[in-house]
């Protein structure tokens, strides 16, 4: 199953309707990578609301999209990470550590938007 | 022994189960409590008062319950069946627990009500050893199985009451507090267990989708202590929050839990904490750009 | 894999015992795990069979990713297996039992697996300890060059 990937400005947008297999995650990734590079975005947002289970493949597939998307200059912020979602993910051991995480679509954008601001605003602390 | 399991296999299995001479005795039995029933429950209801037992009730009120009690009783005795027993039996609990009636006093009126059935039985047939004690070999199964009857129901009521208002204790006890757009306090009073610990994070994480908070300012000023395992929970709940896009500020760490997380591994320095609570708000306004100023400036609130 | 029977390879039996001959069981699924598309639909499925039960939906959440865990040990180490999937009675308790059976390579050291959790670069890592967490019992045999069942499960508060 593909996710869909928006261009929003300089930003891309990947929303996850339904679960997705390992295979799916990997493509995600991939088209993510590539698409980054192609379009010269500036930042990415990966919307997980719809996910109803993060195990460690998606939270290390979710890590390797930051770090690898990163190296093309651009930034990645997870946003939607449902609550009992989070609550199973902290109980698991997974903790999605060096990814940026915002609250939904809104926050993210704002947290994109801040981050291209520079270092001088000051800014939440928040991918800690 | 033989004999008498026998025959209580036989009284508990359905009436027609019953072996003749057991269901003879049987209604023999319940025919002299029911002509007794007056004075067995007036006996009844003095020994209770004597054994200062149900002291929450009136004696109206223990007369009336004794009179339902009784008649459940016999009721039970005569039909072998203990649905209806054991249905009154949750009423009953259901209405005396909140007035504060122990299990003991419950288990207590019903061995005594035993007790006077059973005394009354040796007066009636004191004449004649044999029958009395066939008598006995069909009632004391029966008395039996209602005791336990009666104080199991009482006790499960119990425990379910205690269950519910643990629940609602722990609910209203763990409020999430909304003082300030984006700004969550959850202050946390008292000891906690793992379950309530479970419990605060998923109220917390709610909360913060629901408000949208991006600060989140958790004081534990009223945490006495914290073992290893609620501690762990304490940073669970951090890391959690965190996935949810939004900062937790810790206020009121004492220097004794402060010690349980360093114990634990926690690097105190990447988490965030202010001594106490308003230096908490304070540094939760300062991270979502609020700058409270006299009304005389007319400054502009950074967005 | 030859049959031999190496001392060091005795079935190792490292959380309880099983307890499973007390419990009643009301109803039970097997999904065969194959490929990472299996994962999910175990998952789902459990999901749905402990939801008829009442548990809470972060509860849920915590079943479907023990299952996940689980499954992908499968597909990862022994290619194949299955997931069971079962609702049972144990007293007046009801809940939900997961088992993870394969006949893949075994674990040489179960006592070092369930200690480790995960690491941020984790990959040769079963996350066992983390599924452990999540459930309320937890027993895992093993027994290289035989096979792996993990047994986890959960009761409905």
């Amino acid at each position: 199953m593909e996710v869909p990937i928006l261009k929003q400005g300089p930003y891309l947008i990947a929303s996850i309707q339904s679960a997705l297999s390992d295979a799916d995650l990997v493509q995600l990734r991939d088209a993510l990578v590539e698409q980054v590079g192609r379009l010269r975005s500036r930042g990415v947002i990966v919307d997980v609301t719809a996910l109803d289970v993060m195990d460690s493949f998606a939270t290390r597939t979710l890590r390797d999209i930051t770090f690898m998307i990163r190296l093309r200059g651009a930034e990645t912020v997870i946003v939607g990470i449902q609550p009992d979602v989070a609550f199973t993910m902290v109980q698991l051991g997974l903790k999605l550590e060096g990814v940026p995480t915002a609250l939904d679509l809104e926050e993210g954008i704002a947290f994109l938007r801040e981050k291209a601001a520079g270092p001088n605003k000051e800014a939440n602390p928040r991918g800690r | 022994m033989d004999h008498e399991t026998r025959e209580a296999r036989t009284t508990f299995g359905t009436s027609h189960q019953m072996s003749q001479p057991t269901a003879e005795l049987l209604r023999q039995l319940v025919a002299h409590l029911r002509q007794n029933r007056t004075q067995l429950r007036e006996e009844w209801a003095r020994r209770i008062t004597e054994a200062k037992l149900l002291t929450a009730m009136t004696k109206e009120e223990i007369f009336a319950e004794a009179t339902s009690v009784y008649d459940n009783y016999v009721e039970a005795l005569e039909t072998g069946t203990f649905e209806a027993l054991q249905a009154y039996a949750r009423n009953l609990s259901e209405r005396i627990i909140p007035r504060g009636v122990e299990t003991h006093e419950v288990v207590g009126i019903v061995l005594l009500l035993r007790d006077v059935l059973a005394r009354s039985l040796f007066a009636k047939y004191q004449n004649d050893f044999a029958l009395l004690n066939r008598i006995l070999d069909a009632y004391e199964p029966a008395a039996n199985r209602i005791a336990n009857t009666v104080a199991v129901g009482f006790v499960q009521e119990r425990e379910r009451v205690i269950r519910e208002q643990q629940e609602a204790i722990r609910v209203l006890s763990t409020p999430v507090l909304q003082v300030r757009e984006r700004l969550l306090i959850l202050p946390i009073i008292g000891v906690i267990d793992p379950q309530r610990a479970r419990q605060l994070t998923e109220q917390l994480l709610r909360g913060i989708r629901t408000n949208r908070a991006k600060v989140v300012v958790i004081d534990i000023t009223g945490v006495p202590v914290m073992d290893a395992n609620v501690a762990n929970n304490l940073v669970q709940t951090v890391e959690a929050t965190r996935l949810l896009g939004a900062t937790v500020i810790i206020t009121g760490l004492s220097p004794e839990i402060a010690q349980t997380l360093v114990t634990i591994g926690v690097d105190l320095g990447k988490m965030n904490t202010v001594g106490d609570l308003q230096g908490g708000i304070e540094e939760a306004e300062r991270l979502l750009g609020y700058k409270v100023v006299p009304l005389a400036e007319t400054s502009e609130l950074r967005t | 894999m030859d049959g031999e029977r190496d001392p060091i390879d005795a079935p190792v039996q490292a959380e309880g015992s099983m307890s499973s001959g007390k419990d009643r069981v009301l109803e039970e699924v097997a999904v065969q795990i194959h490929s990472d598309t299996d994962i999910v639909a175990a998952r789902q499925k459990g999901r749905l069979l402990a939801a008829s039960l009442g548990f809470s939906s972060s509860e849920l959440t915590l079943i479907a990713t023990a299952i996940s865990e689980l499954a992908r040990n499968i597909v990862l180490y022994a290619k194949q297996g299955e997931i069971v999937l079962r609702l049972c009675e144990r007293g007046d308790r009801r809940g939900v039992m997961v088992r993870a059976r394969d006949q893949g390579p075994g674990i040489p050291d179960i006592r070092r697996a369930l200690q480790g959790g995960f690491s941020t670069s984790r990959s040769l890592g079963l996350g066992l300890p983390g599924v452990r967490r999540l459930m309320d019992e937890f027993e895992i045999e093993s027994r290289v060059g035989y096979g792996t069942t993990v047994t986890a499960r959960k009761w409905r508060r």
